[in-house]
C-alpha cells in the first residue's frame, strides 16, 4: 500500500498492531503449552506404574522391581532437616534486615551474601557439602549432611520470602504496639510475625518444593543407600537421585516414569497449598 | 529486659550473616581443595588446556577444561537464543496485553514451571527430545541442541518474571504520552516501553546466562558429555560436556589429584557465576527494579 504522502508502507499501523498482538498471545500460549505438555507427557506415561505397592514397597534389585518407598522416606527426611534449620535462620535474618538493620556497609554485605548464595550452582553447594560436612566435620554421607547442604540452597529463598512478608506489615500496627509501651521484640513476636505468617508460610512451602526436586546438592552429601535410615547419621537416597540412577544406569524406564510422576505430584500439591494460603490471607485482608 | 533485647538482636544478627558466612566458607573450601592443584597445574593451562584425561591407563594425566567451558557457554547461549525472545514477548504480553484472568493463569504456570525438578526435565528431554533430534536432524541425539532447548525451558520462567518486573516499572506517564501522540499499542511497546525496560531485560538475560551455566542435572542427561570440542565448532548436533556435568560424573570415582581438579573446576564455575550475577544484580539495583 502506498499512501498519498509518498510513505512506502506495506502494512498499515493498525495491521502491524494486530499482528504483534497475535504474536504476543502466541508466545504466552507456547509457554503454557510447554508446561502442559511436559507434565501431561510424564503423567500419561507414568500413571500406569503408580499403585499402593509402588508407593509403599521397598525397592528390590536396585529399583528395577518393588517400589520407591525408601526413596520417598529419604526425600522427606532430607527436606525436613533443611526446612527445620532454614526457617529459624531465614526468618531471623529477615527480621534483622527489615526491623533492625540500617543502611550501612555491613547491611549491604549481608544482602550481597544472600544474593550470592542464591546464585551459586547446586553442584558447587554439593561439592562444598561434601568437603565440609561429609569429610571435614566427619558427618559422612548422611541425612544430616544432605539436609544441611539443602538448607544452604534454600536459605536465600527463605530470607527473601520472609523479607517480602514482613515488609507488608503496616507501619501503624507496629507504631501502635510500640506506643502502648511494648518493646521492639514484643512488637515483633506479637504483631509483626502473626501478620507476616501467611507470607512466610507460602515462602517456606515453595522452598520445600525446591528442596524436594533438588538432586546435585544431595548426590555427594546424602549418599545413595536404598536401606531405610534409622537415625540422621544414616545415608539415604532421595527420590530425584533415585530417578537419575534408574535412568542413567538403564535400570528401568517404567520405574523412572513412576518416580517422575510422584515427584511432579508432590510439586503440584506444594503449589496448590501455596496458592491456597495466598488466597486465604487475601480474603482475610479484605 | 534491656539485656534480653540485646541478646535477641545479636541472635538475629547472627542469622542474618549466616548466608554470607556460608558463601565465604564455600569459597574457602573450594580454594582449600582445588587451589593448590590450580597453582601447580597453572591457571591458564587448566582453563585453556584442550585435553581432559584425568585417569589415563598409561602416561601422564591431562587436566584441560577448555572444551567444557566452551560446552557450558555454548549451551547457555543456545538456551537464551531460544528463551529470550519467547520470554520477553511473554513478559510484554503479561504486563501490557493480557486480561486479568489470563495473567493469573500465566503467573501460576510460571510458578509451576520453576517447580519442575531439573532431573524430571532432563528425563523428559532424554525420552522425548533426544530421540526426536536423532530422527529428524541426525547425529547422536544427545547434543548441544537438546541441552539448549531443555535449559531454555528452565530459563523461561526466570526471564519472564524479571522482564515483567522491568516492564511494569516503566512509568505510565511515558506510555500515556505515546498513546496521546496517536501511537498504537504495539508502537508504544516497541518505541517506548521496551527501550525504557532495556536495562532490566538485559539484567534478566545475564542472570539467565548464569543460571544456565550453573544448571546440572538436566544438561547432564541430554548433552552427551563428550570432552572434546564439537567438530566443526558450529555443529549443534554434536555432544558436549559442561563444567557441571564434569563435576557430577567425576565425583563418582575421583580420588587424589583428579578430585582436586574437580574442585578447581568448581572454583572456575563459582567465579563465572558470581561475576555474571554481580553484574545483573548491580543493573537491577541501579535500575530500581529491585530494592
Amino acid at each position: 500500500m502506498i499512501n498519498i504522502a509518498g510513505h512506502h508502507r506495506i502494512l498499515s499501523h493498525d495491521t502491524i498492531n494486530k499482528i504483534a498482538t497475535l504474536i504476543l498471545w502466541a508466545s504466552a500460549a507456547v509457554t503454557i503449552s510447554f508446561l502442559v505438555y511436559i507434565i501431561g507427557f510424564i503423567i500419561i506415561k507414568g500413571i500406569g506404574v503408580i499403585n499402593i505397592s509402588f508407593l509403599l514397597e521397598s525397592p528390590r534389585m536396585s529399583g528395577a522391581e518393588g517400589g520407591i518407598f525408601n526413596a520417598i522416606v529419604g526425600t522427606l527426611c532430607l527436606v525436613a532437616i533443611a526446612i527445620i534449620t532454614a526457617v529459624p535462620i531465614g526468618v531471623g535474618a529477615a527480621i534483622f534486615l527489615i526491623e533492625y538493620a540500617t543502611d550501612n556497609p555491613v547491611t549491604r554485605m549481608i544482602t550481597f551474601g544472600v544474593e550470592c548464595l542464591a546464585g551459586i550452582p547446586s553442584i558447587v553447594i554439593g561439592l562444598f557439602g561434601y568437603a565440609f560436612l561429609v569429610v571435614y566435620l566427619g558427618l559422612g554421607f548422611s541425612i544430616l549432611s544432605g539436609g544441611l547442604s539443602l538448607m544452604f540452597m534454600i536459605l536465600p529463598w527463605t530470607v527473601r520470602a520472609s523479607e517480602e512478608a514482613i515488609k507488608t506489615v503496616p507501619m501503624e500496627l507496629k507504631e501502635g504496639s510500640l506506643a502502648l509501651g511494648a518493646t521492639k521484640w514484643q512488637t515483633i513476636v506479637q504483631i509483626v510475625l502473626p501478620e507476616a505468617l501467611p507470607g512466610i508460610t507460602t515462602g517456606v512451602i515453595l522452598g520445600t518444593g525446591k528442596a524436594i526436586g533438588e538432586t546435585a546438592v544431595i548426590m555427594y552429601t546424602a549418599g545413595s543407600s536404598l536401606l531405610l535410615p534409622h537415625s540422621i547419621s544414616d545415608p539415604v537416597r532421595a527420590l530425584p537421585y533415585h530417578l537419575y540412577i534408574l535412568v542413567s544406569e538403564g535400570i528401568s524406564e517404567d520405574m523412572a516414569y513412576g518416580s517422575a510422576v510422584v515427584l511432579l505430584v508432590m510439586i503440584l500439591i506444594i503449589n496448590v497449598m501455596a496458592i491456597g494460603i495466598q488466597k486465604m490471607c487475601n480474603r482475610r485482608r479484605k | 529486659m534491656k539485656n534480653n533485647e540485646r541478646i535477641i538482636e545479636s541472635l538475629l544478627f547472627l542469622s542474618a550473616i549466616t548466608a554470607l558466612v556460608i558463601v565465604s566458607m564455600i569459597l574457602i573450601f573450594l580454594l582449600k581443595e582445588g587451589g593448590p592443584f590450580l597453582l601447580r597445574t597453572g591457571i591458564s593451562d587448566f582453563i585453556l588446556g584442550m585435553k581432559w584425561n584425568p585417569d589415563p591407563v598409561a602416561g601422564e594425566p591431562a587436566y584441560g577444561i577448555f572444551p567444557m567451558i566452551v560446552g557450558s557457554v555454548y549451551i547457555a547461549t543456545g538456551s537464551l537464543i531460544f528463551a529470550v525472545p519467547l520470554g520477553v514477548s511473554c513478559a510484554v504480553f503479561l504486563v501490557e496485553v493480557a486480561p486479568i484472568w489470563v495473567q493469573s493463569v500465566i503467573r501460576r504456570g510460571i510458578e509451576l514451571l520453576v517447580g519442575i525438578p531439573s532431573v524430571v526435565l532432563g528425563f523428559f528431554g532424554l525420552v522425548l527430545l533426544v530421540p526426536l533430534i536423532r530422527e529428524y536432524f541426525g547425529g547422536y541425539g544427545f547434543s548441544i541442541l537438546a541441552g539448549s532447548i531443555i535449559l531454555g525451558i528452565m530459563a523461561l520462567p526466570h526471564i519472564i518474571s524479571i522482564s515483567a518486573d522491568a516492564i511494569a516499572a516503566v512509568p505510565n506517564a511515558h506510555k500515556e504520552a505515546s498513546y496521546a501522540l496517536g501511537a498504537t499499542r504495539w508502537h508504544t511497546i516497541w518505541n517506548v516501553t521496551l527501550p525504557s525496560a532495556k536495562s532490566g531485560i538485559i539484567a534478566a538475560v545475564i542472570l539467565g546466562m548464569g543460571n544456565s551455566i550453573g544448571e546440572t542435572m538436566a544438561v547432564l542427561m541430554v548433552a552427551g558429555n563428550s570432552t572434546v570440542l564439537p567438530e566443526p565448532i558450529i555443529d549443534v548436533l554434536d555432544p558436549v560436556m559442561t563444567m557441571t556435568a564434569n563435576i557430577v560424573i567425576g565425583m563418582n570415582y575421583a580420588t587424589g589429584e583428579y578430585q582436586e581438579a574437580l574442585f578447581a573446576t568448581g572454583i572456575i564455575l563459582f567465579l563465572m557465576i558470581v561475576i555474571l550475577n554481580g553484574i545483573s544484580y548491580h543493573m537491577l539495583r541501579s535500575g530500581k527494579i529491585i530494592q
